[in-house]
């Protein structure tokens, strides 16, 4: 049932590789560009805040395959931004991370947005009563504790994230769900068993992320 | 308005916040003048790029409102199967025998770990010649409904279990006092009030219906609002004019049921009728987690 994995003609983990490394990238980006969103969002400066909400609201309205398909064909095809890429395969993974982070980082600004809501209003108005500046109470009080109350969050952001580099397959990044496409098309006797493969592969990949981050959510949780 | 974060401003703090947003300016029209710029070098400023979509009526009709049209469809056939499905689910899993519960939660958590994506490409393959056969024309519609019906019910199975547990515990054990059944307290008493919880969370996950919708279009073919990209810029080159129309119209009809959402929630929590449970729109996101802990809220 499974001997068409022996022909040597799939390479399953390696496609599973490019969505480990989608996700990687495309987390680290996320959560910097969600940081600064959330920043901004509650930042004592109008312009900011309105550029921030203004920014959510779009980017979270629009489908991703719109924004990826997006950065593809008018980014790159259109506009002949590469992102540095020299290959096909470069460029269209680069392109793939830059959608994938414009649109989770407003789940990342929305989720440290409600955990900043969690701090207790005492802790920003005894470092305001200190002197601390906003740009202070913000980095030294208020999101060291609200990222402590956010990791259940975020963990979902990020299972959420991993489920969504196979939009990527949509411009053609070779990651799981395009060779799934593709095996699906060719060994179509096979059909349970392909997709049983690649099912396994998303649920080792999201499960495990769950069950850690939900231990390290406990354990940092601040208890009030 | 203040935030607690920092006091009202003075008149020192008003100078600096006026310097900030002087230099955002400055970044942002920088930013805007490069990519502007970018695209009048690539001719995606002409006027005949962005007219056809104020002259052309054949775009509106051809394109654009039977592509929407087949997004809504979509997401509503799709939303008006799982409900029901998911409110099955989301109940067996709240059973309190093992031999109901075990199935279903695995059921649900292994539905709610795959991509919906790749649910849409085997309901495709499955719809093939080789095993059913669904005539071409409409099997794309048909494994896209199926896809997210199968990812769906698992999110709304969690957001049903989510909202009965949101009850006060007061509701069963008064049930219970007065005699009810298990099969009753569910009916008469628990249900019903979670149905009203569950409407902003609800109406949240119809967005992420109708946007899922569009990797139907990208990739089995099926003629929703994204893929009349193709054919409008095939017609006019205009693929930048094109997306950003596209995007625009989902912005519009999201962000209408995104504010739907808040409003229902705000209503619901400032409510003195009922126990005042809600499930708010950000407590179950598209996103679904593993485990257990985004459900309990």
């Amino acid at each position: 049932m499974f001997d068409f994995l022996d022909s040597g003609q799939y390479d399953v983990l390696g496609a599973f590789w490019v969505t480990v490394q989608l996700t990687l990238y495309s987390a680290v980006g996320s959560l910097i560009w969600g940081t600064v969103l959330a920043g901004m969002r509650v930042s004592p400066v109008p312009l900011l805040r309105g550029f921030g909400t203004a920014y959510v609201n779009l980017v979270r309205n629009t489908p991703l395959t719109l924004l990826v398909i997006g950065c593809s064909l008018g980014l790159s095809q259109t506009l002949g931004i590469n992102l540095g890429g020299d290959t096909f395969k470069e460029t269209g993974f680069r392109l793939a991370v830059l959608g994938l982070i414009a649109y989770t980082g407003t789940f990342v600004c929305e989720a440290l947005r409600s955990g900043i809501n969690t701090v207790p209003v005492g802790q920003a108005e005894a470092a305001r009563a200190l002197g601390l500046s906003f740009f202070q109470v913000l980095t030294l009080i208020v999101l060291p504790q609200a990222f402590r109350a956010v990791v259940a969050p975020l963990a979902n952001v990020l299972i959420a994230l991993t489920k969504n580099t196979t939009v990527a397959a949509t411009i053609g990044v070779a990651e799981a769900a395009l060779l799934m496409k593709e095996m699906m098309e060719n060994e179509a006797q096979a059909l349970f068993a392909v997709f049983a493969i690649f099912a396994l592969g998303f649920v080792l990949l999201t499960l495990p992320t769950g069950l850690f981050l939900g231990w390290v959510a406990k354990r940092v949780a601040v208890k009030r | 308005m203040t935030s607690v974060l920092y006091d009202a401003p003075g008149p020192k703090a008003k100078v600096r916040n006026w310097i900030y947003s002087g230099i955002f300016v400055v970044l942002f029209a920088l930013v805007m003048w490069w990519a502007l710029s970018l695209m009048a070098e690539k001719g995606q400023l002409a006027a005949d790029k962005w007219t056809p979509f104020v002259t052309d009526s054949q775009v509106w009709t051809t394109y654009l409102i039977p592509g929407l049209l087949e997004t809504l469809k979509a997401g509503a056939l799709a939303m008006v199967i799982a409900l029901p499905l998911g409110a099955v689910l989301g109940i067996g899993r709240l059973s309190d025998h093992a031999w109901v519960r075990g199935p279903v939660g695995t059921w649900v958590e292994f539905f709610r770990a795959i991509p919906v994506l790749m649910l849409m490409l085997f309901s495709s393959a499955l719809y093939s010649p080789q095993f059913m056969d669904v005539p071409s024309d409409t099997r794309p519609f048909w494994a896209v409904v199926t896809g997210l019906v199968l990812y769906n019910s698992a999110v709304i199975a969690e957001i049903v279990r989510a909202g009965v547990l949101s009850l006060p515990r007061g509701q069963t054990d008064a049930a219970k006092a007065i005699g009810m059944r298990k099969g009753q307290t569910m009916a008469y008493v628990l249900i019903p009030q979670a149905v009203t919880a569950m409407l902003p969370a609800l109406v949240s996950q119809l967005v992420v219906i109708l946007k899922d919708t569009a990797l139907g279009g990208a990739l089995l073919g099926f003629a929703e609002l994204l893929s009349m990209n193709r054919q409008i810029s095939a017609n006019y080159s205009n693929t930048i004019a094109t997306l950003f129309v596209i995007a625009l119209i989902y912005i519009v009809v999201n962000f209408a049921l995104t504010s739907l959402a808040s409003q229902l929630e705000g209503r619901l929590r400032k409510s003195k009728k009922g126990t005042g449970a809600v499930l708010g729109a950000e407590e179950i996101d598209d996103p679904v987690p593993g485990a257990n802990t985004a459900a309990g809220a």
